[in-house]
């Protein structure tokens, strides 16, 4: 058996003379839900469509398991879709759009049902089998399209942003019920977002897809503590930029970097030299207001211009001297159950020591 | 009626009276004269009789009912065998085309379809285009026999149905959400099976709004057979013709028109029917 249940390799799509996919590589392992992130236009949907079936790239293949797919038509690819509007068949009930491939494959009546059966007490949808498709809520709409997928168990299975109709708590709901699925029946998800708070909640993998070619792949947390470059840090969360400049290289990858006046020295992931601009990329949560400022690090000033509560943490907004804005976002202590900030406050801003993520300048988007 | 603004009412009243000057009254007219006695020289005499559906029911006349729906459910399947993949076609073309296509379809409505039918006789008579090119290439020796033929009139009739059948096909199949079909190949359905039990089931409303629009007006297109066909009494419209202007039977010709009026409103019963099951109002529960 291959590593891989899914292989792309160097594949290129132009779409009348401009370039939607850039000599694409990915590959999935067996039973993974993978994301591809990116905005509308990033060419994420179109990879979904060329493992599908529906288009055909222009360069490049792709292997599912060790069999080349570009030579198969949809129909003989052993993937199902998940599409964004549902596409479920209108004229047909519940039962019937289920059982649609099962049908197909020639499997026999008795098991056909009790596999359709199977499939909607997944999704929790037993019971609604006679019902049509306009009958039924969105979120109910989204599970029967689930179930008429995974019925066939299929060895990949491609969700074209099928969350993006549903409202928020629908959604959550939905996101963990689809990971559930996706972890009992142990097929390998590949899920199209634009939603980044979606890709890091129910992915293995996440890949920030960035004018057709992958901008970082790996794990929610590698993306969003250890972001490749500054697109991917602005995709993937809320992020404050401080802007700095290497003044000199202490070692191997430490550098003393100067930000509004003040010297600090910071760790890089990459080669980066003297005289470098660069920007420190630092989490809201990542902050530090007043008291907790550890001892050593620079200190910016500034004045509380807005404060949320949200439940489990007090969100704040903080003009700086320099006239930057930056976000913070504290937990709550339980020693200090009344902490809070008035607007117009006078605050100290600083950050956790090595928590920042030092990129070059010259990427700014 | 409450809440109507006055241009609202305004149109409403518009379209109400156009239906009822154009639409009801001759309806009626037409249904009261089926019922008045015949009388060859005042074209009816006012007294009431059920004289002429009498007369429909002899075999001459169920004769002419019944090669009229032949000649018609031939046109129909014809268009609909050519009609079905052109707008299927269409409906697939990006916007610019698709609206140049469905230009070029209109563009022999500029014509009078009289001049048209005319025109036919050109194509297949003895010393027709189709005639003169096989004399020509030397297929032929002598011209053959197309004109005043039954093919004759199937041609016309044809050609001038044609686009009543592709609109309302068209409308349907453009709202068709293409990605039906996409989903039904990513379960597995080959392109025949597709077709089977998603493409045609969906667009059978505008396969049955179509065929009406053919199957009924073609029995009554009497001058493509009178032209095309010659002197014969094919369709149910050179009947009513002969009846109404050289029989001055007026009754009778209205009972036969009543009868098309029957046939057609029987459809449109079952157009309803079969789009009120898919858009659903039925259905399980």
């Amino acid at each position: 058996m291959a590593d891989f249940v899914l292989t792309i390799r160097g594949v290129s799509k132009d779409f009348s003379g401009s370039p939607v996919l850039r000599d694409f590589d990915l590959e999935v392992a067996h039973g993974e839900f993978i994301t591809l992130l990116g905005p509308s236009g990033c060419g994420k949907t179109t990879l979904l469509r060329l493992v599908a079936g529906f288009e055909q790239p222009d360069t490049g293949e792709i292997l599912l398991g060790d069999v080349n797919l570009l030579d198969q038509p949809p129909e003989h690819r052993k993937i199902n879709t998940i599409f964004q509007s549902y596409a479920l068949f209108p004229h047909m009930n519940v039962f019937e759009n289920v059982a649609f491939g099962l049908k197909l494959q020639g499997v026999k009546k008795k098991e056909l049902n009790a596999r359709v059966e199977q499939a909607l007490a997944d999704v929790k949808m037993n019971g609604l089998a006679r019902r049509y498709p306009r009958q039924l809520s969105g979120g109910q709409q989204q599970r029967v399209a689930v179930a008429r997928a995974v019925v066939n168990q299929p060895s990949v299975l491609l969700l074209d942003e099928p969350l993006s109709a549903l409202d928020a708590r629908l959604r959550r709901d939905l996101q963990l019920e689809l990971k559930r699925i996706q972890r009992e029946l142990g097929i390998a998800f590949i899920l199209v977002t634009h939603d980044q708070e979606e890709a890091l909640s129910m992915s293995d993998r996440v890949v920030v897809i960035e004018d057709g070619t992958i901008a970082q792949v790996g794990t929610p947390r590698q993306v969003y503590e250890t972001p490749k470059s500054l697109y991917v840090a602005k995709f993937v969360g809320d992020i404050n930029l401080f802007p700095g400049l290497i003044s000199e290289q202490r070692e191997d990858n430490v550098f003393l970097v100067s930000v509004q006046g003040q010297s600090l020295e910071v760790k890089a992931k990459r080669q980066l030299r003297a005289g470098q601009a660069v920007q420190l990329v630092l989490r809201p949560e990542d902050l530090r207001l007043g008291d907790a400022i550890e001892e050593g690090m620079p200190v910016f000033k500034g004045a509380v211009v807005e404060r949320s509560y949200r439940g489990a943490t007090l969100d704040t907004i903080i003009r700086l001297e320099n006239g930057q804005t930056v976000q913070a976002c504290e937990f709550f202590d339980e020693d200090d159950p009344d902490f809070d900030y008035n607007v117009g406050e006078k605050v100290e801003v600083s950050w956790v020591k090595g928590w920042e993520v030092m990129l070059p300048d010259e990427e700014l988007v | 009626m409450k809440n109507w603004s006055k241009s609202q009412t305004a149109i409403v009243a518009l379209v109400g009276s156009w239906l009822i000057i154009f639409g009801i009254i001759p309806i009626v007219l037409l249904v009261i004269t089926s019922f008045l006695g015949q009388h060859p020289i005042d074209f009816f005499t006012p007294t009431f009789s059920f004289e002429s559906y009498r007369e429909l029911f002899n075999r001459a006349y169920v004769d002419v009912l019944l090669r009229s729906m032949k000649f018609a459910a031939v046109t129909t399947l014809l268009c609909l065998l050519l009609g079905y993949p052109f707008a299927w076609l269409t409906g697939r073309l990006p916007g610019k085309y698709r609206n140049l296509v469905l230009i070029l379809l209109m563009v022999p409505f500029w014509t009078n379809s009289l001049i048209r039918t005319y025109a036919i006789r050109m194509v297949l008579g003895k010393k027709g285009f189709i005639n003169l090119f096989l004399l020509h290439t030397g297929i032929i020796d002598a011209p053959i026999r197309l004109l005043y033929t039954d093919w004759a009139v199937v041609v016309g009739l044809f050609y001038l149905m044609l686009p009543f059948m592709i609109l309302p096909l068209y409308a349907n199949i453009e709202k068709l959400d293409y990605r039906l079909v996409e989903a039904a190949r990513d379960l597995g359905a080959n392109f025949f099976y597709c077709f089977k039990r998603v493409v045609l089931p969906l667009t059978l409303p505008g396969i049955y709004a179509g065929c009406i629009m053919v199957f009924v007006p073609t029995m009554g297109l009497f001058y493509v057979a009178d032209l095309l066909g010659g002197a014969r009494q094919l369709l149910i419209g050179n009947l009513i013709k002969q009846h109404f202007l050289n029989a001055h039977n007026w009754p009778l010709g209205s009972a036969e028109s009543v009868v098309l009026i029957l046939i057609m409103a029987v459809m449109l019963a079952f157009y309803g029917f079969i789009v009120q099951r898919l858009s659903g109002k039925g259905g399980g529960v």
